[in-house]
């Protein structure tokens, strides 16, 4: 061993020995991560606990599993690069790898409107729709009760109280002093007084709205209040019948079978409850978009105008951008800086102000645009389907051309200065010197930005949302798709998340399509910038 | 005096020199006003609406007839402010945690070796081509069972919207902070580690300050995409008090951008206030992330 290597190994130490083996007590640092873990602690046990109350057995597996995870990670040794990569991978899976396969799971089931929860939810469901107060049914004398925010009822049933929520099926609570009076006090409730029910109409409607249920089984019916003094035995005029699968409306003497193939509830003639239940129904809703007349004609419009939207867009601001930035990377132009910030101001302006920004400045009507530049004529901008598509490239290229001025200024500047010298000696022209030798060299830098945001403007939801809404809408179909719909905002409407009817299946098969197609752009463009890497090298 | 000046044809005469000037440099400035005024136009005009006590759409195409403060006072009779304080809320939070737990994995990405290391970074640059917002239907359906639970974190929570942006953290960050941090000199870390620094006092002492300009740009790009996000905030956030500034200003003119308009244009000025200084602030740091971004891909 040389006393160079010695020398390395082992540096002389300052007086006092090496730090690193003197324990220095409690840090500030161990006291700060101390104090993060148990608030961890804290919040995942509450979580846990809350997790339990609700009966939610996959989210009481998970935050276990994260919260023990956490516990070991932090206070071990080992498992030093987890503690740096655990909180970022803690969001990752719960909230983009989750997603990703629920979308995939709701793209193969029947889950939307009609259609949102376990069949025995959905029986549940039709049953309670169907209550009605039968003339026979008995009446008993009734307390309010709350606790907490939870409401209940409290009743006399001849000398027995009883007490029920609507969670809660009614349980015998003790033996009351006479049997027609309404209970005066229950124990572990408070009795609501009814002047504080007349007095307040709000908890008046969830009292009215309340139904208790007798037993846990749907077909005893419940009990439920119009004044809040009396409650009143309602019963479904339908039957579930579990061994047989069937539902039996009383009244009309259908019989509803149960349809485990599409979630319903049929009728021998082939009408359905309202109500049915999420199954997996396969291929059907990728099928549906592409045979079912009502969404496979727009679609098929809206995934050519997804493309186009998104090549077009990428190639306009990506021309203009290199174009500005060959043109001014030139010592001789005075206030390059001032220029460059002027041209930073349209991508510094948040997209979605700058979208209805735009959608005020091209309204036919009153709008600037028409006004100052085409002398007050009444152009349609955002009515007429071209019309509107030129207008979403256009603000689109307004909004993005900065981008590419500031990325190609950058490349041009890193490019070696000798080739294009040594171009220029052996006579080539500007055009030839741009071509063979600045745009091959630029793209190997640019390419990959070029792909990653024509994959952004292949789902760029809120330019096409604030500017058009997607119109001027096509006549017929099924969702309110219009010429300028992306395939996202498609998704979105159809989704029903905003509101109405929801397909949340086909809208996930949807959804799914978009990553399949993204997914094989960005392999095309991994392959394509290993080749254009090869240039260089 | 005696001395012959120029005579004034030669300055008005198209002289070979001028002529090669006009050709290679001249042409340039006329295209610089023309580049300037698109690229600035609309937003002169929005301020110049702003400013209009006219209020609607159709009065407000000369600009700077008249110039009043009535417009920004009427934002004070909306939601507006409170829109305003949500989204910088939102996006602030989002952008905090977006650098924080980017930088960190970068670190461990960096600068240890671990079993899993090469798998996990490329199944990273995989989930990250996927983009969160197609998944929304899943984010809202998930939010909805997590809300049972924990109503923190469902439906119409401003903290469910943090972290659903914050699961987009790791993915879209993490390699360019990567490509920085590979380029700071390991031996930096390994002298005081000799010194006896613990690996946390290296990564929050010594690396992260080294970052400072990949964490600006990464803070800015996570600030400003949580700042214009609508269809995520859109379908979470569904009460007014928990708008943010995206949702509620395409609330105000959907319907009436007409007769809003003033009102509209005044929101439009404050909101960009903020994104518009981090951006100036930061533009040393932003065009050479671009660039950065450019070269690492």
């Amino acid at each position: 061993m040389t006393a160079e290597s010695t020398r390395r190994t082992r540096p002389t130490l300052p007086a006092g020995g090496s730090h690193a083996r003197n324990w220095r007590g409690l840090g500030g640092g161990f006291l700060l991560k101390l104090a993060l873990m148990a608030l961890v602690n804290a919040l995942g046990v509450s979580v846990v606990l809350s997790a339990i109350a609700a009966e939610s057995w996959i989210i009481l597996a998970v935050s276990v599993v994260l919260l023990v995870a956490a516990d070991v990670i932090y206070f071990t040794r080992r498992a030093l690069p987890l503690k740096y990569l655990f909180p970022g991978l803690v969001f990752l899976l719960a909230f983009q790898v989750f997603t990703l396969g629920y979308t995939g799971y709701v793209a193969f089931t029947n889950y939307g409107t009609g259609h949102a929860g376990s069949q025995q939810q959905a029986v549940d469901a039709a049953l309670i729709q169907a209550e009605r107060r039968l003339d026979d049914s008995p009446s008993y004398p009734l307390a309010v009760v709350q606790r907490g925010d939870e409401l209940g009822f409290a009743i006399n049933d001849d000398g027995r109280l009883r007490v029920g929520t609507a969670e809660q099926p009614l349980r015998d609570a003790g033996a009351l002093p006479d049997s027609s009076s309404a209970p005066a006090s229950v124990p572990g409730w408070d009795v609501v007084p009814r002047a504080l029910l007349l007095g307040d109409a709000e908890l008046q409607e969830q009292v009215a709205s309340l139904r208790v249920p007798i037993s846990a089984d749907a077909n005893d019916g419940s009990l439920r209040t119009r004044e809040g003094s009396t409650a009143a035995v309602y019963r479904s005029s339908l039957v579930w019948d579990e061994q047989a699968q069937t539902i039996t409306d009383v009244d009309s003497g259908v019989v509803y079978t149960a349809d485990p193939s599409t979630g319903n509830f049929v009728a021998a003639d082939g009408s359905t409850l309202p109500t049915g239940w999420i199954v997996t129904v396969g291929f059907d809703n990728f099928l549906r978009a592409f045979t079912d007349q009502r969404y496979s004609v727009p679609l098929l419009q809206v995934t050519g105008w997804t493309f186009a939207f998104a090549a077009l867009t990428v190639f306009t601001s990506f021309a203009l951008g290199l174009f500005l930035a060959i043109v001014f990377n030139d010592e001789r132009v005075r206030a390059r800086r001032v220029l460059r910030t002027l041209f930073l101001f349209p991508y510094a302006f948040p997209a979605f102000m700058s979208a209805l920004l735009w959608r005020g400045m091209l309204n036919s009507e009153f709008g600037i645009v028409n006004d100052l530049f085409f002398f007050g004529a009444d152009i349609n901008w955002l009515g007429d389907p071209w019309l509107a598509r030129l207008a979403v490239i256009w603000v689109n290229l307004w909004l993005s051309f900065p981008y590419w001025f500031l990325v190609c200024l950058g490349a041009l500047q890193s490019l070696p200065g000798e080739t294009l010298e040594a171009a220029t000696i052996d006579g080539a022209g500007p055009w030839r010197r741009f071509r063979s030798i600045t745009l091959p060299l630029l793209l190997v830098s640019t390419a990959p930005l070029a792909i990653a945001s024509f994959a952004f403007n292949f789902n760029n939801f809120t330019i096409i949302y604030m500017l058009t809404s997607g119109g001027p809408y096509f006549t017929g179909g099924a969702a309110q798709l219009g010429a300028t719909d992306l395939l996202i905002s498609a998704i979105y409407k159809i989704s029903g998340v905003a509101g109405g009817t929801a397909d949340y299946g086909l809208a996930s098969a949807l959804s799914i399509i978009v990553f399949l197609v993204i997914g094989a752009i960005s392999a095309l463009a991994f392959r394509q910038t290993r080749k254009l890497e090869e240039i260089q090298s | 005096m005696s001395a012959p000046t120029a005579s004034p044809t030669r300055t008005f005469a198209l002289t070979p020199r001028r002529a090669r000037w006009w050709a290679e440099v001249g042409w340039k400035y006329p295209l610089a006003v023309v580049m300037a005024f698109f690229a600035v136009f609309p937003l002169v005009y929005v301020l110049s609406a702003s400013l209009n006590p006219r209020g609607n759409l159709s009065g407000s195409s000369a600009l700077f007839s008249e110039v009043t403060l009535e417009n920004f006072i009427r934002l004070g009779s909306t939601s507006f402010w409170i829109w305003m304080l949500n989204t910088l809320f939102i996006a602030t939070a989002s952008a905090i945690g977006a650098v924080l737990m980017g930088a960190a994995a970068a670190y461990a990405f960096s600068r240890f070796r671990f079993r899993g290391r090469r798998t996990s970074l490329t199944s990273l640059l995989i989930i990250q081509m996927f983009p969160q917002t197609v998944a929304f239907i899943a984010v809202f359906l998930m939010l909805l069972a997590l809300g049972e639970v924990v109503p923190a974190l469902g439906i119409n929570s401003k903290i469910a919207l943090i972290c659903v942006y914050l699961g987009g953290a790791l993915g879209a960050n993490t390699f360019l902070m990567y490509g920085f941090i590979n380029t700071i000199p390991t031996e930096i870390d390994e002298s005081a580690k000799i010194d006896g620094a613990s690996h946390a006092q290296i990564f929050w002492q010594l690396i992260l300050p080294l970052m400072r300009p990949v964490l600006a740009v990464v803070f800015l790009l996570a600030f400003v995409s949580a700042f214009g996000d609508f269809i995520l905030a859109k379908i979470i956030l569904t009460s007014e008090d928990n708008w943010t500034l995206a949702v509620g200003m395409y609330q105000w003119v959907s319907n009436q951008l007409a007769t809003r308009w003033g009102l509209f244009a005044a929101g439009a000025v404050v909101a960009s206030i903020p994104v518009l200084v981090l951006f100036l602030t930061l533009q040393r740091y932003v065009v050479g992330g671009l660039v950065q971004g450019a070269v690492k891909g």
